[in-house]
């Protein structure tokens, strides 16, 4: 069937069973925009118009993250490229699967400085999977099949589609193919039968999986490390949980690796790190194996590589062998996806039990969880949010709230925490949520931000206000940037340089000016009282929470220090 | 694994197409790491590429940028060639100060000794042309210097393996991946 290539791209993202697009129109990306009313497709996939295309990259991400499904964001050329960077980084750090398309100038204007060109491709090659220029209408169905394929596969992540203005007003011959048949065809069936590059992650090595089992009959104080590969590994969670119970050792996670083993699970010793609880950390220097199962061990986690469970053999499983070796220097480690990797160790492992070492994990003394009826502290509006809505998804910006939801609240399942975990970015929760809610239409999704981040994309209130979109965002407001004073306070001698917030807008007025629901509290009865009103109001709202200036994120390990030195205990 | 830094050569396929070269040499760069030489034809096959790059760094640096690469999709082969097992040529070109007939003497019997090629002509200078790998052309090098070098180019190292092993060759990519494994 002869089509130009606006209605190609269109035509193949219904194959893909694209339900869902963020985007934001400009000039090179007008015949898709033109297409999806002209060929009645915006019947078939939803189209959200964003307020910045930066808003759209992380709702994409937070609909990827939240659906396991590919996320797909649009924009224009040049400016609206460049406003996805972040976005397209954020989901690359992370290993979420997004199809980014932009549109360029138009082939014979490319290289010329042409109004509103960027080299997107040259931008983005550090930050995706894999990137195409596509110049040529007759190559854009295979790529963006080839394209959708890797953003899946293996170890997922964005790949990005730049496609020349003129590819997508000319003419080609498409014949529509179900994505079963995609790799019997054009370049995924070239990628394929090349041996060197399997698509798809490589069978495990079963002497690797052995040599583990008998490390396992071997150890006396085992520890489990669980990271995102395990959030991101595609039914790998049921397995993860019948190894570590037969295993019937102490878990730690990563922040990524929330909701791995529900949390308040007897195994989980919490999250490992700079921000890790005392039994977590100190169990991974006592330890005498570590097996890590999708997991990088950013700096965040081994804040001193060298000294980082230097007590254990350490045992790596990872889809992506380039993670091997590459912070810390493993013992062993299998490469293959987290669910084969996982399945193979429970055919073959026995029941064990470390009663003794589980016993000296468990008995360590954590902090006190404060309370005060005065005024209204971040763990009680993690608490009430819990005890209101066990079930809620939890988006998070970046910095002291983001570290909070992840030690107070008890995630249950895969996907109930979506994070900016590797690149830290904030602003990306507003976005974040809109996409999660978009995805997953009947659970309740919770955007907890802070005064900082909530400023920094809280413009996406308006895509929220006219699509109905009904995420409630907490903002923990403390006036601060909370992190950065946070490291004032300790590092740098209280020299509070350009960290305090004390400005407006004012949040009720601009939850107003929006149209959304809006509400302060200030002690946790109010909190619980205005949070249940948002839930049954089903619309989208804000709840803006006072709390204290001063309050840190404990425990602390400073960077570069091992994860048993505490700063902050 | 070994931590002791030395010149690695590294062969990679990867497919004839623009961009392709830049996201390789990017992950030199991004770990800091300085290409020695760098060279890239068309192979028997058009539409692929071969890149010899040589790089100074530790067996760990390398196996991870190795394994960098191998994830880049236009890159169809990663190999490292042992020096032992291989052998490495480059072509350099030097245009020498030949203003005399001593000094134009001097030079023909040098790059015969050499056998080096003399490509261009002219009444102050002559241009030779030797293959080799780097040993040669420096003695070669340094033997011209007293003439005065006007300019000096290289193509960079390229190297195959010894006897009838190609990089193509399936099973080792796998058996290269296993530094850690010797550590239990």
């Amino acid at each position: 069937m002869k089509m130009r290539g606006a209605k190609v791209l269109l035509e193949c993202l219904l194959e893909q069973g694209v339900d869902t697009i963020f985007g934001y129109p400009g000039g090179t990306i007008l015949n898709i925009y033109d297409e999806l009313e002209l060929g009645g497709y915006s019947k078939q996939i939803r189209h959200i118009l964003t307020s910045h295309e930066q808003g759209a990259s992380h709702a994409a991400d937070g609909y990827a993250r939240s659906t396991g499904k590919v996320g797909v964001c649009f924009a224009t050329s040049g400016p609206g490229a460049t406003n996805l960077v972040t976005g397209i980084a954020t989901a690359y750090m992370d290993s979420s699967p997004v199809v980014f398309v932009t549109c360029n100038v138009g082939e014979t204007l490319i290289g010329r400085d042409s109004f509103q060109e960027v080299d997107i491709t040259g931008i983005s090659m550090p930050i995706t999977k894999c990137n195409y220029l596509v110049k040529d209408v007759n190559q854009l169905a295979d790529v963006v099949r080839e394209a959708f394929a890797i953003a899946r596969t293996g170890r997922p992540g964005p790949v990005l589609i730049d496609i020349a203005k003129n590819a997508t007003s000319a003419e080609t011959d498409f014949t529509p193919l179900p994505v079963s048949e995609h790799h019997n065809s054009g370049r995924l069936q070239t990628l394929i039968s090349r041996s060197s590059h399997d698509l798809k992650a490589s069978e495990p090595d079963q002497d690797d999986i052995d040599l583990l089992l008998s490390m396992i009959e071997e150890s006396k104080q085992p520890l489990v490390l669980v990271g995102g590969g395990v959030i991101r590994s595609k039914g790998a969670v049921p397995e993860f949980r019948t190894f570590v119970e037969t295993l019937n050792a102490p878990v730690a996670s990563t922040m990524m690796g929330g909701g791995a083993l529900p949390g308040n699970h007897a195994l989980f010793t919490g999250m490992i790190g700079m921000h890790g609880t005392h039994a977590s950390n100190l169990a991974s220097a006592e330890c005498d194996l570590l097996i890590a199962i999708g997991c990088r061990f950013s700096d965040r986690v081994a804040t001193n590589a060298a000294h980082f469970a230097k007590n254990a053999k350490i045992v790596h499983i990872d889809v992506d062998r380039a993670e091997i070796d590459k912070n810390v220097l493993t013992d062993h480690h299998i490469i293959g996806d987290a669910k084969r990797v996982l399945e193979l160790l429970n055919a073959k492992l026995p029941a064990h039990d470390y009663p003794q070492w589980k016993l000296r994990v468990f008995s360590r003394k954590e902090l006190p969880i404060p309370h005060d009826a005065r005024i209204l502290l971040p763990n009680e509006v993690m608490e009430t949010i819990q005890k209101v809505q066990n079930e809620a998804i939890i988006v998070t910006d970046v910095g002291q709230h983001q570290l909070w939801a992840a030690q107070y609240f008890h995630f249950n399942r895969p996907g109930q925490l979506i994070t900016s975990g590797g690149f830290g970015t904030m602003g990306f929760g507003m976005g974040a949520a809109m996409g999660a809610k978009l995805g997953n239409p009947d659970q309740v999704v919770v955007h907890c931000t802070g005064d900082g981040c909530f400023r920094m994309n809280c413009h996406e209130l308006s895509t929220i206000e006219h699509y109905d979109i009904p995420t409630i965002t907490v903002i923990f407001n403390n006036h601060t940037l909370g992190m950065v004073r946070q490291w004032q306070t300790l590092i740098y001698c209280k020299r509070y340089s350009q960290t305090d917030l004390d400005r407006g807008p004012d949040f009720m007025k601009l939850a107003e000016a929006y149209g959304v629901g809006g509400a302060r509290a200030t002690n946790q009865e109010e909190f619980e009282s205005v949070f249940r009103t948002a839930v049954e109001s089903g619309k989208p709202w804000v709840i803006e929470c006072t709390i204290p200036k001063d309050i840190k994120v404990h425990p602390m390990v400073s960077a570069g220090t091992p994860v048993t030195d505490f700063l902050l205990d | 694994m070994n931590h002791q830094v030395k010149r690695h050569t590294l062969s990679v396929l990867v497919e004839n197409a623009s961009g392709v070269l830049s996201q390789v040499s990017r992950l030199f760069s991004r770990k800091g790491y300085n290409i020695e030489s760098l060279a890239v034809g068309t192979t028997d096959e058009p539409s692929i590429s071969r890149i010899t790059i040589e790089v100074m760094g530790d067996d760990l640096m390398v196996t991870q940028v190795m394994n960098q690469l191998r994830k880049l999709f236009p890159v169809h082969s990663v190999q490292r060639l042992d020096p032992d097992k291989s052998i490495r040529r480059e072509l350099v070109m030097i245009k020498v100060k030949a203003e005399t007939r001593e000094s134009r003497n001097e030079i023909i019997q040098i790059a015969n000794i050499f056998r080096a090629s003399i490509i261009d002509v002219s009444s102050g200078s002559l241009t030779l042309a030797i293959i080799g790998s780097e040993s040669k052309d420096e003695a070669l090098e340094n033997l011209l210097k007293e003439f005065g070098i006007l300019e000096l180019v290289r193509t960079g190292m390229v190297a195959l393996e010894r006897g009838e092993d190609t990089i193509n060759a399936d099973n080792k990519e796998k058996g290269e991946f296993n530094y850690s494994k010797n550590v239990l």
